[in-house]
């Protein structure tokens, strides 16, 4: 039996003005009982009140071989960061 | 005439009603088609088995004889059980569960929204929980029997047999109750016998959109509300209790 449900990758979000975060798979015969399945699973206690399912195979992944030229020169740039200004000391929260 | 006795024994057919379907439904932990249903189902059998809990101590309290929900729910024998027979049924597949869940859920669901308004606010309060929480064992129900009903030649053919088989245990849901048509009076309890309309009214259209026929079946002699019970209901009985009464006062 198991095997033939197609996987389905969900997405949580925990509070109205945050984003939907991926929360983990399930496996559905299609949208709607992805859904369900996917309350079942990952909003039991409360995680969420909107659920997102993506069938899995519609995503498209950044593949390991090519993690050096994809993230590897982000490295020695760290004036990309906002590192090297001068805060002001009346600036709060920052 | 309102009497705490009476009260008791109404909270302890609903809570026997939903103790008995969550055992049954427990029994699908492992067994279900895929993961995710097992999952499905079980979280279902725990919402009836809150919605037991909070019954059956109520019905204690009010009984006045000073048994807890654990003392009702394990140390009484099968005549002393008031809940109807479509929960207690030994059903030998998946369509059949289905089918049972969509006719028991739309049952209580029924029940349920109408009792929020009941003049007892501990039931009120209950039925406020209960009331969302069965909305969804519908639709789960609902959503199967769909695909089933409408999916492959097999999976009809299953769906509809499953139907037929819990069908004749519907009858008894409807059948009028003296004790709940004496509290529905007094703005109490639900009188099931009036539940009937909304039920089909929900019922039918699912099973035309699932293109599965309304079943014929003759209706079974029903008395669950009286103690009388099904040949399985003794082992489902026994498999449930065996720990308590093996190891009386045993806690987690």
């Amino acid at each position: 039996m198991t095997g033939d449900w197609p996987l389905w990758e969900v997405f949580v979000r925990s509070r109205r003005g945050l984003s939907h975060i991926h929360a983990g798979s399930v496996h559905a015969p299609d949208a709607q009982m992805a859904l369900r399945n996917a309350r079942d699973l990952y909003t039991r206690r409360q995680e969420g009140v909107s659920i997102w399912v993506v069938p899995a195979a519609a995503i498209r992944a950044s593949s390991p071989d090519e993690k050096d030229p994809f993230f590897a020169p982000a490295a020695d740039k760290t004036y990309r960061h906002p590192t090297f200004y001068d805060i002001p000391d009346e600036v709060q929260h920052l | 005439m309102i009497t705490q006795p009476a009260i008791a024994g109404y909270a302890l057919q609903l809570g026997d009603d939903a103790l008995i379907m969550a055992q049954r439904l427990s029994e699908w932990i492992s067994r279900a088609p895929e993961l995710e249903e097992d999952v499905a189902l079980a979280n279902i059998a725990l919402d009836l088995l809150g919605q037991a809990r909070s019954l059956l101590s109520y019905a204690g309290a009010m009984a006045g004889h000073g048994h807890s929900e654990d003392d009702l729910a394990y140390f009484r024998d099968e005549r002393d059980f008031t809940n109807l027979q479509i929960t207690e049924l030994a059903l030998a597949g998946f369509g059949e569960e289905t089918a049972r869940l969509l006719a028991f859920s739309s049952y209580q669901a029924e029940l349920y929204q109408r009792l929020r308004d009941s003049r007892d606010e501990t039931l009120a309060a209950v039925a406020a929980r209960a009331a969302k929480e069965v909305a969804y064992h519908r639709d789960h129900a609902t959503q199967w029997v769909l695909r089933l009903g409408d999916g492959t030649e097999e999976s009809h053919r299953r769906m509809q047999a499953g139907l037929a088989r819990v069908w004749p245990y519907t009858a008894e849901m409807f059948r009028a109750d003296p004790l709940g048509q004496a509290l529905a009076a007094e703005g109490v309890a639900v009188d099931a016998a009036q539940l009937h309309p909304a039920w089909a009214g929900y019922l039918g259209p699912v099973l035309s959109e699932a293109t599965l026929a309304w079943p014929e079946t003759v209706a079974a002699p029903g008395g669950g509300r009286q103690g009388v019970h099904t040949e399985q209901f003794g082992h489902l009985l026994a498999e449930m209790q065996y720990l308590a009464r093996c190891h009386p006062g045993a806690r987690w």
